[in-house]
């Protein structure tokens, strides 16, 4: 156990205050790998669709700890950590494989696809000297398991035997929320990795903000496209981790003023020369083109117009975030709804047009924050709760994030 | 042959100076109306993934892209140099090349990175203008944002 003694109690009452520390503090983040992430939570692990074949494994990272998550050979999913049982060297190297057996390649020890290991290079030795003890029991070694569980194609792993079961933990609004967009099999368009220069947390927090996203971003605003905004919404769970936020946009129609602007072409500022991309088709049939949802603590599920993409938070140190997007469709799209999703890929990602800024923006914080400690940020837009509002000008969904925080850190 | 070689090794010269000098608009002008630009991991692109951090169909995409650089987007002062290796070019038609690239990011606080190498593969119309270009980037991880474009 860590001794986070040192921190501050926390600045009270409720969560409108939020102490710079927690961004900032190595003991804290330590306590967060222990009793977050190999704690009573499920953390997302990869889409089903990245691993479609029976014997076959992915590497992924649960905080950051290394996991394999794997198919045995009958098709159902396990997950362990990616440590070998010997001296701890990674079981498997680089993204993944398929096979009966993953061979760790440092001493040849090797395990099946439950994560049990199986063998041990010269058990017996060489010419009967040297080898393991007699009573060396392999079934008592072997990599840390964890609980998997799947929903709409998503993978979740915990090491906690206490988390209830993922349908459970997820609610039913998030659930709802998740077969919503991923009902049909799908279709993966690919992978994008972005280092961040900031702690997880402030990602997090940036993605549960409804309130900044027409501050900081300005791109629908520039190119006189917000006016299309009709109505939106911001619903957070009992717990306060997980939260969905919503708008409808009329963008599945082309909006004739708005292509007559575009006539005039792109020497004429302040209208897109080419608005197929904000040309959204109303694929669910809602007219909801924006769904953000996460998935306490680090899981985040993206509907902007037709891109759709997972995103996974990974610590990787106090101050350094690794974020991996996956990109997908369905495998029924048509070849206009396909392009469609390649051309919205460019509304969001390493180089979003509309939210590119949220790569930085954690990093101003981080940098904003540094000899901050024993102050605190202010989280009061909205109110002091985390109950569900309309509108998005509130920051109901952050402090949710830090309700559920606290609970599970017992801070 | 050598004088297509210099046409194409002065064209991605003249690619990487209106990058570097922060002259976007002339950079825009080395493309054909009717072309494809796209920036893709050499992961996505190796397992045939069709997904790109940036993807413009036609020029009037890659001047959108501009000018929600100049006028919409948020990003740190921060300026490229290029360092682009000599071209294999393909005589055609239509011409194609591929060359090797280096991308310092310097921002405006001081600090200098290798922020991209990669490579650029492109295929040209009979004015030498880019038809279609796809910058495959070796790093698998995007420091921060992609703003301005490799």
């Amino acid at each position: 156990m860590q001794d986070l003694s040192r921190l501050p109690a926390w600045p009270g009452p409720g969560l409108t205050r939020v102490p710079f520390e927690v961004y900032r503090d190595r003991a804290l983040y330590e306590a967060e790998q222990e009793r977050l992430f190999r704690g009573p939570a499920w953390h997302f692990l990869c889409m089903e669709a990245e691993l479609p074949e029976p014997a076959s494994w992915r590497t992924t990272f649960v905080g950051e700890t290394p996991v394999i998550v794997s198919r045995d050979g009958q098709g159902a999913l396990h997950a362990f950590e990616n440590r070998c049982a010997h001296r701890g060297a990674l079981i498997c190297l680089g993204e993944g494989g398929r096979g009966r057996r993953i061979q760790c390649v440092y001493h040849a020890w090797n395990y099946d696809l439950e994560g049990n290991l199986r063998g041990v290079a010269f058990e017996g030795g060489i010419d009967g000297a040297g080898g393991m003890p007699e009573g060396f029991d392999k079934s008592r070694h072997g990599p840390r398991k964890l609980r998997v569980a799947a929903w709409c194609g998503l993978v979740f792993g915990t090491f906690s035997p206490d988390v209830p079961d993922l349908e459970t933990w997820l609610g039913p609004e998030i659930c709802a929320r998740l077969a919503r967009v991923l009902g049909r099999p799908v279709r993966l368009l690919g992978r994008h990795r972005q280092m961040l220069p900031n702690n997880w947390k402030l990602y997090v927090e940036n993605v549960k903000d409804s309130y900044h996203a027409s501050l900081l971003h300005s791109f629908f605003a520039t190119f006189r496209l917000n006016r299309l905004t009709q109505e939106g919404g911001v619903e957070v769970d009992e717990s306060g981790g997980h939260h969905v936020s919503w708008s409808r946009m009329q963008t599945d129609r082309p909006n004739e003023d708005y292509e007559k602007g575009g006539l005039r072409a792109w020497k004429d500022d302040y209208a897109l020369a080419d608005p197929r991309l904000i040309h959204g088709r109303d694929e669910f049939g809602d007219g909801v083109s924006l769904q953000i949802l996460t998935v306490f603590p680090t899981f985040v599920s993206q509907q902007v117009q037709n891109a759709l993409a997972v995103r996974q938070v990974v610590p990787k140190g106090v101050d350094r975030t690794e974020l991996l997007w996956t990109y997908y469709g369905f495998e029924d799209d048509d070849p206009e709804l396909a392009e469609q999703r390649l051309l919205q890929a460019n509304l969001v990602g390493p180089a979003g047009f509309i939210s590119m800024e949220d790569g930085a923006v954690g990093g101003f914080v981080q940098r904003g924050a540094a000899g901050a400690d024993g102050l605190d940020s202010v989280v009061e837009m909205g109110g002091a709760g985390t109950e569900s509002q309309r509108g998005r000008a509130t920051e109901t969904s952050v402090r949710g994030f830090w309700k559920a925080w606290r609970a599970v850190m017992g801070l | 042959m050598s004088g297509l070689q210099d046409e194409v090794d002065g064209l991605f010269a003249r690619y990487a100076m209106a990058i570097d000098d922060d002259r976007l608009e002339d950079w825009l002008e080395l493309f054909a109306e009717d072309c494809r630009y796209r920036i893709a991991s050499r992961d996505n692109v190796e397992a045939g993934l069709p997904v790109s951090v940036v993807y413009a169909d036609g020029r009037a995409m890659l001047a959108d892209r501009v000018s929600a650089l100049r006028r919409a987007n948020i990003y740190e002062a921060q300026r490229y140099r290029h360092v682009i290796g000599r071209a294999l070019v393909e005589a055609g038609p239509p011409v194609t090349a591929r060359a090797g690239y280096h991308v310092a990011r310097i921002m405006r606080e001081g600090d200098v990175m290798l922020f991209s190498t990669g490579e650029y593969r492109a295929a040209f119309d009979e004015a030498l203008r880019i038809r279609e270009m796809t910058v495959v980037y070796d790093n698998a991880r995007i420091d921060t944002l992609l703003a301005l474009p490799l």
